[in-house]
């Protein structure tokens, strides 16, 4: 018999990434101010790595690094030790390189909205954009033709 | 035995190789004279046009090329594979790049002033990420490239409009990102039940283990993050908003080819990873044919709603890539067909529309597609590109866009869903009430406006590029048989073939 918690516990790595994605996830939709999306981007990802690096690890495992390499020995060694998987800490070291490049990108882009709007709320910046350009509706092209007539 | 056969071994890599190390560059030359970067750039793209011509012409020959990295051996190290498909979308990245880099030259000045030397270095750097993206074969570097794409597509968003593009970039970002996580996930998931990385190997290991749900949850992360990639209709959003807002050249080149290389990749997933026929059995193709025909409407019911220009190519595009995805969601030969088709045709009407876009705005600061009375006397050549590409894309008979839409319409009848023969007409008609908008004003706008208009034609740097681009149009409308008969038709067999559907 085993019940929920103990199905819960025995991977209980792959459910707290799974927690961790969903919170910057939701971060990322529903903030609204532009820095906490970024802040739920960088959840989301580090949720990612957290799942790349758990993949990795295996039960008694040690670093993968191969003892004795001078000595000549360590063919005989290489068998019996049980290593953890070093691609995926390879991978991730790349992902995490992206996503530090993404959060820096994103980071630059806020603060030229920030100069533009003197806001980071995301209404107010939608609210500022509407005021300053008018979208061309059947009205303005009335006006447009209208003027044209009057010349 | 000389210097050229050393390099001939590495033409493959060298696609990617280029544009990186002349990106990286760029700033250098621009420090040396400041009108140089533009023939750099140049210089650059040729040189991969040359490169990517010659390899297709090696795969046509003489099969498949596998390079592999640093002479590691494929599972473990990292292979980048060339065969018909992404030879072919190879090609188009580096032409239409070719054109745009040769149309940059006065409206890069004019939009982006003070900072052409940086937006260079980013557009080589997009069109690295691009090419890596289309060429390799591992998984993961594939990740990587779409990151370079990404971040670099963010910037070029970002040097347009004040304010509007900026505010675009950083949408496309949180778009871009939950999107790029999703395939991260989905290559995790692949990576923990394969153990590889490398995509034809991992076509050959997952027929085995598709009863695991892992796998299944994968397919469903890569569609989705792919979906977002590619602004299939209800994940959109940031489409309009980055197209418009970007530079003219920057918003030619993307529209071009971001979303093309997103609907290779998907293509590349669906059939080279997993295969087709576990995408049909899941129901994917059922999902994505839907999803597809809803854009197709949406987009060009939304295109008419539109006074932007660019605003309106871009919901265009929307219902264009829906078009190519219905081909791939038929999975018959003739409607891959068709889908194949229309990402060559795409690239070539909407890059013309968008460098027309950008050629008026050049003149006439003018967006608003109700202020272009007269534009046909004024800009003659100009605007009668913009009428070739906007024939092509309503898909008059005699230009690429017919062509690749009686293969769709063929292939649905083919698959017996009338319902899509109808959807791709009515979004024909569409399509000519949002253009004939644009030719009502250009050449029969208000009369006594007309009188005192003078030519004043677009620079040359812009006009050569738009009317090869019109040329290429009209010239596959009429003969498109041989490259259909010859590279086209095996491709989608090969397409199906390759997870052996009965």
């Amino acid at each position: 018999m085993t019940g929920i918690l103990d199905v819960v516990y025995a991977e209980y790595n792959y459910w707290i990434y799974v927690a961790l994605m969903m919170i910057g996830f939701y971060a990322m939709i529903a903030k609204k101010n532009l820095i906490k999306k970024v802040i739920g981007a960088n959840i989301f990802q580090t949720a990612i790595f957290l799942f790349y690096v758990s993949l990795a690890d295996i039960t008694g495992g040690t670093a993968p690094i191969l003892p004795h390499v001078h000595g000549g020995e360590h063919v005989e060694h290489a068998a019996d030790v049980i290593y953890t998987n070093p691609v995926p800490h390879c991978l991730i070291l790349t992902a995490i390189v992206v996503s530090v490049s993404t959060t820096a990108v994103a980071l630059a882009l806020i603060i030229r909205i920030y100069n533009e709007y003197g806001s980071l709320d995301e209404d107010v910046i939608l609210a500022a954009r509407k005021s300053l350009q008018p979208e061309f509706s059947e009205y303005a092209r009335q006006k447009s033709v209208d003027e044209v007539s009057r010349q | 035995m000389t210097g050229f056969d050393l390099i001939a071994t590495h033409l493959p890599v060298l696609t990617v190789v280029i544009p990186l190390i002349a990106g990286f560059l760029t700033p250098i030359v621009g420090w040396i004279d400041r009108r140089l970067p533009w023939y750099w750039v140049m210089l650059a793209t040729l040189v991969i046009l040359l490169i990517t011509l010659s390899n297709l012409a090696t795969v046509i020959n003489s099969g498949t090329i596998h390079y592999k990295l640093g002479g590691w051996n494929p599972p473990f190290g990292i292979e980048y594979v060339i065969d018909l498909l992404n030879g072919f979308v190879c090609l188009i990245i580096a032409f239409i790049g070719f054109m745009v880099a040769i149309y940059s030259k006065e409206s890069v000045k004019k939009e982006v002033p003070g900072k052409t030397t940086q937006f260079y270095t980013v557009f080589l750097l997009l069109i690295t990420g691009l090419m890596g993206m289309t060429i390799t074969g591992d998984i993961f570097n594939f990740y990587v490239f779409l990151e370079i794409s990404s971040l670099t597509a963010y910037a070029l968003i970002a040097m347009g409009d004040r304010g509007d593009g900026v505010v675009a970039s950083f949408n496309y970002l949180i778009m871009g990102t939950v999107a790029a996580s999703f395939i991260l996930l989905g290559i995790g998931y692949l990576y923990a039940v394969t153990g590889t990385l490398n995509m034809a190997d991992m076509h050959n290991l997952l027929p085995d283990i598709y009863e695991n749900k892992v796998v299944l949850a994968a397919l469903a992360f890569f569609m989705a993050g792919f979906s977002i990639k590619v602004g299939l209709f209800p994940l959109h959003a940031w489409l309009p908003d980055a197209y418009t807002h970007a530079p003219s050249t920057a918003s030619a080149l993307i529209a071009g080819l971001m979303t093309k290389v997103g609907v290779y990749a998907m293509i590349r997933f669906m059939f080279g990873v997993f295969t087709p026929a576990f995408v049909i059995d899941v129901n994917m193709t059922e999902i994505l044919t839907w999803a597809a025909a809803l854009a197709i409407i949406v987009g060009s019911v939304l295109a008419i709603a539109q006074s932007d220009i660019k605003r309106m190519l871009a919901y265009s595009s929307i219902s264009q890539i829906g078009y190519i995805l219905l081909g791939f969601g038929l999975v018959n030969v003739i409607g891959i067909t068709g889908g194949l088709l229309h990402i060559m045709n795409h690239a070539f009407m909407k890059c013309a529309l968008f460098l027309v876009a950008g050629a008026v705005f050049y003149k006439t600061d003018i967006r608003n597609i109700y202020q272009f009375q007269g534009l046909g006397k004024k800009m003659p050549i100009t605007t009668t590109v913009f009428l070739i590409a906007a024939l092509s894309m309503i898909g008059v008979p005699g230009t690429v866009g017919f062509t690749s839409k009686w293969y769709l319409a063929l292939g649905s009848i083919e698959a017996d869903q009338w319902i899509f023969v109808a959807v791709i007409l009515v979004s024909s008609l569409l399509n000519i009430v949002y253009f004939w908008r644009i030719f009502d004003n250009i050449w029969f706008g208000h009369p006594h406006e007309i009188e005192n208009i003078k030519r004043d034609e677009a620079p040359l740097t812009m006009l050569i590029p738009m009317v090869i681009l019109a040329i290429l149009c009209v010239f596959f409308g009429f003969f498109s048989g041989a490259p259909i008969e010859h590279i086209f038709e095996p491709l989608a067999t090969t397409l199906l073939g390759l997870g052996g559907v009965p």
